[in-house]
């Protein structure tokens, strides 16, 4: 199937991306997502040998600052920093100290004075990263911000739906759980209606955010009616605090009427793929049975964020352009 | 001394005035108002037929952050900058550190302002002892030394029940209950207007209605006790209605609206700076629904003040993450020039509507001197240049703080001079008025 939009989807019409940071998907025109996901497919190459390195990065600092915890990002990032000979620097802050201490601009001023190429900044406010990058010449990646975005990880998805489904456009994409406090949410909405899919949300209405609708999705309490012929089945992760807003009266409640069933999942495509950003709380939002089973990709996921981070950070630090210096 | 304000357009909606006429000040009084009035020995100001002279602006919803937080504001440099943007009084709140809910507190704000020798400066009493909604405060000692009315604003007055006995016992004195409305619960930990923009940008909503509730019960217990209630910088179109319902049912309601309420929307949370945190204020801004209403009430009569808000914090506290940072914008240098370019120049109200909105009713609502340039008044005159063209620059005002979200906005309509007690103490060079 050829479309104007499959083209831009495999062939982007630019070598370069438009802007110093990656603060969120809905900075990014559709070729720009393209050239991501294509470059990402080289990095994943990389991947596969026995000496999983490039120098591409050599001589470039990037420094992980990560004030909220994470497992799966920050290793994922350093993985591919190091996979590109990037000098990198980890520096995780509790938020708590930060309350204390300095302040997110002091702290910037003080990275920015060493001069780092990079910034990967991962924080509980959303914006924290437009702070930095109104401070930083250093380019800022935006590795999740509050309730904002996060842009990596909606890249990553889209790679893992487009190794499967060749394409993003025509797909439908239900995307079920926590949707007001999602960040995942947020980003995989901008690129998945930019690149022509169709986006269901679910969850209770407690946790639907304002005008949802504005964003080019469809929004519905009922899961039956999202999963119904998806192609994609997203899981979003219910935070157990959750319960102490009101938001839904139990987990086990939660599950009853939201939770992703073996049962559930017949109503989508034969082929669809299961998904979760992670950490994923099973029995709550998805039965242990659907997330290690057939169609579950959730695992492909996390490979590929490394080679989608590559990518990133590969094309911000100026791509082929930069090697053709060195 | 007299001084003759010769020429130029006066309006001074309380005596019912509007056309050229002359003014002539005695000492600290207002000693005639009327046409070509002879000279008589006093030094003559020919006023340019390009000015109007009106009563002096009173903006009844000022933080002076003074005492406690003087490396935001001061009396001094809160009243410098209310002269400097036309006003000639100014209402202080009470959420000071420590809060002005006894007669010491109030003392010390008068003596500063005395000792600036500016703006009038009206003190505003806590409702409760520590602004804390528990106990009401000595509400009769604060009325003695000085205070014009009470609120808990920064917050809602705690429980109905102390809203009706505050509302109950201020009205022995005449005092009117200004509210901050906002029901907490619903409130949260909202930074931002609960809509499109809030959802986009992952920030927490407070809905209108959150506001709403707050109004509704003010306006309900306003009914019951038959006091006076004034609901504070509202801006949610649900708040609108119910004050316009209790005003045609006879209840003692009225409201205010700042000017950034009736010129911007949530939509400037993303644009031009995302996450500018000079666009943090509570009430929020809100949708554009919400933002026409406040135009329409105010366009029909239902507002009846616009006040400013005016809350300054050091440039350190609001360079954070948009949820660190504190509500509240300085508007005291920007208030007259938004109005008249937003409401005036826009068509939608004429001048005299303005002065009301401006002097005469936030006067007559706390029952303080001033609103009008009747004679044997005091002679505090605004004197305003409508065509006049400013662009507002933050890095020159005279507030201590600087956060505006106005900053090289340019506007039409602009401040002359400002006169207090019949003393200049401000002109403006861009409008000069030999005054």
């Amino acid at each position: 199937m050829t479309t104007a939009s499959t083209d831009i989807d495999r062939q982007p019409a630019v070598t370069a991306l438009r802007h110093k940071d990656l603060l969120g998907i809905v900075d990014l025109a559709p070729d720009e997502i393209a050239l991501v996901l294509n470059t990402a497919e080289a990095m994943k190459e990389v991947g596969t040998r026995p000496i999983k390195k490039v120098p591409a990065l050599r001589g470039k600092t990037v420094v992980n600052l990560f004030f909220e915890p994470s497992t799966r990002t920050r290793t994922s990032f350093e993985i591919a920093e190091k996979r590109l000979s990037a000098d990198t620097l980890n520096i995780a802050i509790g938020t708590s100290s930060v309350v204390k201490g300095e302040t997110l601009a002091d702290t910037a001023l003080n990275l920015e004075a060493m001069a780092p190429d990079m910034i990967v900044l991962r924080h509980s406010s959303s914006g924290a990263c437009h702070l930095l990058s109104r401070i930083c010449r250093s380019a800022i990646i935006n590795a999740g911000d509050g309730m904002h975005e996060h842009p990596t990880q909606a890249l990553l998805d889209a790679f893992t739906i487009r190794e499967r489904k060749k394409q993003l456009k025509g797909l439908k994409v239900a995307i079920i759980g926590d949707l007001l406090h999602s960040r995942v949410l947020r980003s995989n909405i901008h690129l998945l209606t930019k690149m022509g899919a169709h986006v269901w949300v679910c969850g209770p209405p407690t946790l639907i955010p304002t005008d949802i609708r504005k964003f080019g999705v469809t929004a519905t309490s009922s899961i039956d009616e999202a999963v119904e012929d998806a192609d994609v089945v997203m899981l979003l992760r219910i935070q157990l605090e959750r319960m102490e807003g009101a938001y839904f009266p139990s987990l086990r409640e939660y599950f009853r009427v939201f939770g992703m069933t073996e049962t559930r999942l017949r109503l989508a495509k034969p082929d669809v793929m299961i998904m979760h950003p992670g950490p994923m709380n099973r029995g709550v939002e998805i039965a242990s049975e659907v997330a290690d089973g057939p169609y579950s990709v959730i695992l492909d996921q996390v490979a590929n964020g490394v080679a989608v981070r590559m990518a990133v950070l590969y094309l911000l630090a100026g791509g082929a352009e930069h090697e053709d210096a060195a | 001394m007299k001084t003759l304000l010769k020429g130029g357009r006066v309006i001074d909606p309380a005596n019912g005035i509007d056309g050229e006429h002359d003014v002539l000040i005695d000492g600290d009084r207002i000693a005639r108002v009327g046409r070509d009035l002879p000279v008589n020995g006093a030094r003559v100001v020919e006023i340019p037929a390009s000015l109007v002279v009106c009563p002096g602006f009173i903006d009844m919803h000022v933080h002076l952050r003074e005492p406690g937080q003087e490396h935001k504001e001061t009396v001094a440099t809160g009243t410098a900058s209310a002269v400097a943007g036309g006003f000639t009084a100014v209402a202080c709140m009470p959420n000071t550190a420590p809060v002005n809910d006894n007669a010491n507190v109030t003392s010390l704000i008068l003596a500063k302002a005395a000792e600036a020798a500016l703006a009038r400066v009206y003190p505003i009493g806590a409702v409760s002892k520590g602004s804390k909604g528990e106990l009401l405060a000595d509400i009769a000692e604060l009325k003695e030394a000085g205070c014009v009315a009470i609120t808990d604003d920064g917050h809602p007055v705690s429980t109905a029940l102390l809203l009706r006995r505050a509302l109950e016992y201020a009205g022995m004195f005449g005092m009117p209950v200004i509210e901050h409305c906002e029901d907490p619960s619903l409130k949260g930990d909202g930074v931002a207007h609960e809509g499109f923009h809030a959802s986009s940008l992952g920030l927490r909503g407070i809905p209108g209605a959150a506001e709403a509730l707050g109004a509704e019960r003010g306006i309900l217990l306003s009914e019951l006790t038959g006091s006076a209630f004034h609901v504070a910088h509202m801006s949610a179109r649900a708040s609108l209605r119910a004050v316009r319902k209790g005003k045609e049912t006879g209840v003692r309601v009225t409201c205010e609206v700042a000017p950034h309420h009736f010129t911007l929307t949530d939509e400037a949370l993303g644009t031009p700076i995302p996450y500018d945190t000079n666009v943090k204020m509570n009430p929020p801004l809100r949708e554009v629904a919400d933002r026409d209403a406040m135009l329409a009430g105010i366009a029909d009569g239902t507002v009846d003040v616009i006040a400013t808000d005016h809350a300054p914090h050091h440039y350190d506290e609001k360079n954070v993450e948009f949820d660190r940072a504190p509500f509240g914008i300085v508007g005291l240098e920007t208030a007259v020039a938004l109005s008249i370019d937003r409401l005036v120049h826009a068509g939608l109200i004429r001048l005299p509507r303005l002065v009301e909105l401006l002097s005469t009713n936030p006067a007559r609502i706390l029952r303080v001197p001033g609103g009008s340039l009747t004679e044997g008044a005091l002679a505090d005159v605004t004197i305003i240049a409508p065509d006049l063209r400013v662009r507002v620059q933050a890095s020159a005002m005279r507030s201590r703080s600087k956060n505006t979200p106005f900053d090289g906005w340019e506007l039409r309509g602009g401040v002359a001079a400002t006169v207090v007690g019949g003393r200049t103490l401000y002109v403006n060079p861009d409008a000069p008025v030999g005054i």
